[in-house]
C-alpha cells in the first residue's frame, strides 16, 4: 500500500513539476507567428518542389507575407485563382507568371542515334554522364536513364521505352523545375505553355558542327540557320551550331518546322492540318 | 623467393593474358591522325597549327598550356585538315588536330623512321647530360605517365619544395587482366629500358631503383634482371599477382612498406613511380631525340591477342578490322572504358583494345546484403558499399567525411561484389561533387 501509495506521489511531484517548467517556458519563449503563414501554407500544393526557389512550400509562405511586392514570388504548381487567393490573405496584388511546361531538347531516338555498345551499369544519367559519354556519341543528347522521371514530385514525367526518352505528362507537368536541375546534360527546358498548350521549340541539344552532327543523329539540329531566314518575328537565333527559339517573341506561325531539314523542330499541341483530299482518297481505297 | 605486395584488399581477376609472348607488331602508319589536345592529366595543350599548315613527323603540334601539361607531336607527316571536337576515350569532346598525308609525306615519314633506328646521341654525350638537361628533354617530347594515368612526366621528376625523392619505382606490373604491351616491351627492348631507367633516376637525383614486376610475367623478369645486372643501383623485383598494384599508392606500399598518407602526394614516402612504357619513351627522346609518337597497345578479341605499336591519333577504325564485337573497351577490363565511336583517337595512355564478348556485359544486379565483400577488396581501406549509398542519396558532406576523395576508382569493389552491384559507378558521381566542392573550398580560402 505504502509503495503505491509513495509511487504515486514521487510521479504526481514530477509531473507537476514539469509542468511548470514546461508552461513557464511555452510563456517566456513564446514565438509570435503570422497566422496568415499557416493560411497561405494550407492553399499551396505541399510537394516542396522547389519551383518558386524556395526550400519548400512553408518557406515560400514566409517568404509571400513578410514581402512588400508579391512581385517574383509565385508558385508554379498553383493556379492562377489560388495565386489570387494568396494576395488577398496579403493584401497584395497577386503576380501571376504565365504557365511554363518542362520540353525535352533532344528526339535522339533509338532508330536515330547510332549506338556502339549498351550501357549496364547503375540505371542512373548522373553516372552515364560522369563517365563523360553515352550510348551514343551525341555529347549532348539524352542519356535515357530516368534521372529526370525520378526526380519529378508531381509524376509528370515517364519514360517512353520505345523511343528511350522521357515525355511531359502534360496535365500533370506544372513547370516546377525540379527535371531541369536533376538533368546532367541540361537537355530539359522551361517554356511558356501557350495557347491551349501550343508552342514551338527545337528538339535538340546538339552543338556539333552540322556534317559531325548529321553522324550523331539523323534527327539533330545541324545550325543551317534555314529557321533564323524564314522567321518574321525575330524569335529565332542560332549560337554554337544549335537554334534557339526565343518563346516570348515566337507567335506560333510554324514556318521554321516547316523548312528545317532534320524536324527537328517541333510543334505540338496544334490543331492537325485537313488532309489534302486526295490522300484522303488513297487512304480510302486502301483499307 | 619472397614476392611483394600491399596489405590491404586487392583482387585477383582472371588473368586472360593470351596476347603474352606474341612480339610487337609495328602498325603501318594511319593516313589520317587525330590528336585530341587534353592526352594527359592537367591543363589541356594549345594548337599552334592551324588549318592548311603543313606539318612533319615528330613536329610539335601543340603547346604545354601550363605547368602541368605536355606538348603532343604528330606521328605523321601532312596537311593539316582541321581544329575541330574530337571525342577521346575517356568520353569527353575536346578540341583536336586533323593531320592527313599524301604519297610524298608517307615517303618521307618511311625515311624518317628509317633515319630514327640510329641514336642521335652517343653514350658520351648522354652520360655528360645533367639532370636538368634531361627533365628538359622529357618536357620537350611530350612525355607522360604511360602507363594510362598520363600524369606528365616533367612534372614527377620536378618535385615540389621541401620534398625529397630517394627512389625511383618503376611499374612494370601490368596487373590489368588481358594487357601485356608492358611485358612484352620488356622482354623485347630490356636494354634500352634500362637505360631509360638510368636516365629517369640522374633526372630525380636517385641512385636507388627498382623495377617492380609481377610473377606472372618470369620472361620479363628474367630479361630485366639480365639487363640490370651490368649496372649498378638497380633491382628487379617480383610482386605476387593482385589487382591493383600498379596504382600508384599501393605499388609503393609494397616496394617500400610505407603508406602514402591520405591526401599527401607519392613523393611524401621518397618514392617515384614510373611506368616501364615511360622509362622507354626516355630512353627514345634522350637517345633518339624522338618525341612521343607512338606508344604499344595490346589488342584481345576473346579468341587470341595481338601486341601492336601504334601511332598516337590512329582512329579505332584503322585498327579494328572486324565487326564482331559487341563493345570495345579502350584500357583494361577493370578500369577501360567504352568507346561510343570508331573515330576515337588512341592516345599517350590507351594501353588496350578489348574486343572480347566476355568483357561486354555485366550480370544483373541484386540487392545489397552487406556482407562486405567490397570492403575486404578495397585496396585504400574505404567502405565502398557506404560510399555508394551516400553518393546515391546525395549525402555529399557524409561521403567526404568517409574518405570519397581517397578512391582511386580501380573497381574492386565492383568486382568483388557478389550482388554484382555497380558500386564504383555512384562512387565516380560522388567522388566528382566531392572533389568540386574541396577545390571550390580551396580557391575561396585562396583569394
Amino acid at each position: 500500500m505504502n509503495v503505491i501509495l509513495l509511487s504515486i506521489i514521487v510521479l504526481g511531484t514530477i509531473g507537476i513539476v514539469g509542468a511548470a517548467v514546461l508552461y513557464v517556458v511555452a510563456r517566456r519563449f513564446h514565438v509570435q507567428e503570422d497566422p496568415r503563414i499557416d493560411e497561405v501554407e494550407a492553399l499551396l500544393p505541399g510537394a516542396n518542389c522547389g519551383g518558386c526557389g524556395r526550400s519548400g512550400c512553408r518557406d515560400f509562405a514566409v517568404a509571400c507575407v513578410n514581402a512588400d511586392t508579391l512581385d517574383g514570388l509565385s508558385c508554379p504548381s498553383s493556379s492562377a485563382e489560388t495565386l489570387k487567393k494568396i494576395g488577398e490573405i496579403v493584401g497584395l496584388a497577386a503576380a501571376v507568371a504565365k504557365p511554363k511546361i518542362a520540353v525535352i531538347k533532344c528526339n535522339g531516338t533509338c532508330d536515330l542515334r547510332p549506338s556502339m555498345a549498351r550501357f549496364e551499369g547503375a540505371p542512373s544519367c548522373a553516372v552515364l554522364s560522369s563517365l563523360g559519354t553515352g550510348e551514343s556519341p551525341c555529347p549532348n543528347g539524352c542519356l535515357g536513364c530516368g534521372d529526370c522521371v525520378a526526380a519529378c514530385p508531381y509524376g509528370a514525367m515517364r519514360m517512353n521505352r520505345e523511343t528511350g526518352l522521357p515525355e511531359v505528362v502534360e496535365d500533370k507537368c506544372v513547370g516546377c523545375g525540379v527535371c531541369v536541375k536533376s538533368c546532367p546534360r541540361s537537355i530539359i527546358e522551361l517554356r511558356n505553355k501557350g495557347p491551349r498548350g501550343m508552342r514551338v521549340y527545337v528538339a535538340c541539344s546538339n552543338k556539333e558542327k552540322g556534317a559531325q552532327a548529321m553522324k550523331e543523329c539523323k534527327a539533330a539540329c545541324i545550325g543551317c540557320s534555314k529557321c533564323v531566314k524564314v522567321c518574321t518575328h525575330d524569335a529565332i537565333s542560332v549560337s554554337s551550331n544549335l537554334s534557339y527559339i526565343d518563346f516570348e517573341k515566337c507567335k506560333l506561325c510554324r514556318k521554321c518546322v516547316d523548312v528545317c531539314p532534320t524536324h527537328a523542330i517541333h510543334a505540338v499541341n496544334f490543331p492537325v492540318k485537313k488532309a489534302e483530299p486526295e490522300a484522303v482518297k488513297a487512304e480510302a481505297i486502301d483499307a | 623467393m619472397k614476392l611483394h605486395t600491399f596489405k590491404t584488399g586487392g583482387v585477383h581477376p582472371a588473368e586472360n593474358k593470351i596476347a603474352a609472348g606474341k612480339p610487337i607488331v609495328t602498325l603501318p602508319l594511319p593516313e589520317e591522325v587525330v590528336l585530341p589536345v587534353a592526352q594527359h592529366i592537367g591543363a589541356p595543350a594549345k594548337p599552334i597549327v592551324k588549318k592548311g599548315d603543313k606539318v612533319k613527323r615528330g613536329d610539335r603540334v601543340a603547346e604545354a598550356g601550363g605547368f602541368v601539361s605536355a606538348h603532343i607531336h604528330t606521328p605523321i607527316s601532312g596537311t593539316v585538315v582541321k581544329v575541330d571536337v574530337a571525342r577521346t576515350p575517356q568520353g569527353m569532346p575536346v578540341e583536336a588536330i586533323y593531320i592527313k598525308s599524301d604519297e610524298d609525306d608517307r615517303k618521307a615519314d618511311a625515311e624518317a623512321i628509317e633515319a630514327a633506328r640510329t641514336p642521335l646521341r652517343s653514350e658520351a654525350e648522354v652520360a655528360a647530360l645533367d639532370a636538368k638537361a634531361i627533365i628538359e628533354m622529357v618536357k620537350e617530347a611530350g612525355i607522360v605517365g604511360l602507363g594510362g594515368a598520363t600524369f606528365p612526366t616533367h612534372v614527377k621528376l620536378s618535385p615540389p619544395p621541401g620534398s625529397k625523392a630517394d627512389l625511383v619505382i618503376i611499374n612494370a606490373v601490368e596487373c590489368e587482366p588481358c594487357l601485356s604491351c608492358d611485358d612484352m616491351l620488356m622482354r623485347e627492348n630490356a636494354a634500352d629500358i634500362v637505360k631509360g631507367v638510368r636516365l629517369l633516376m640522374k633526372a630525380a637525383g636517385v641512385d636507388r631503383g627498382v623495377i617492380a614486376i609481377e610473377n606472372n610475367k618470369p620472361e620479363a623478369i628474367a630479361a630485366m634482371t639480365e639487363a640490370v645486372a651490368q649496372v649498378g643501383g638497380l633491382e628487379v623485383m617480383a610482386m605476387k599477382v593482385k589487382y591493383p598494384q600498379g596504382g600508384e599508392k599501393q605499388l609503393i606500399e609494397a616496394v617500400t612498406g610505407k603508406e602514402v598518407p591520405s591526401g599527401a602526394l607519392p613523393i611524401a614516402t621518397g618514392a617515384i613511380v614510373q611506368n616501364v612504357a615511360t622509362a622507354y619513351a626516355v630512353y627514345r627522346a634522350v637517345y633518339h631525340g624522338e618525341p612521343v609518337l607512338d606508344r604499344v597497345l595490346t589488342l584481345h578479341d576473346g579468341k587470341e591477342g595481338k601486341n601492336l605499336r601504334v601511332a598516337i591519333g590512329t582512329i579505332l577504325a584503322d585498327i579494328v578490322d572486324t565487326d564482331d564485337y559487341e563493345k570495345i573497351i579502350l584500357g583494361g577490363p577493370m578500369m577501360g572504358r567504352t568507346a561510343s565511336t570508331l573515330v576515337t583517337p588512341m592516345i599517350k595512355g590507351t594501353s588496350g583494345i578489348l574486343l572480347d564478348k566476355k568483357y561486354a556485359h555485366r550480370r544483373p544486379m541484386d540487392p545489397c546484403i552487406r556482407c562486405g565483400a567490397c570492403v575486404t577488396a578495397c585496396p585504400m581501406g574505404l567502405e565502398p558499399f557506404l560510399l555508394s549509398t551516400l553518393s546515391r542519396l546525395k549525402e555529399y558532406d557524409e561521403a567526404e567525411n568517409e574518405k570519397i576523395a581517397n578512391c582511386i576508382e580501380c573497381g574492386s569493389c565492383s568486382y568483388a561484389c557478389p550482388a554484382s552491384r555497380p558500386i564504383l559507378d555512384f562512387i565516380r558521381v560522388g567522388k566528382g561533387k566531392v572533389m568540386a566542392a574541396m577545390r571550390a573550398r580551396a580557391a575561396a580560402a585562396k583569394s
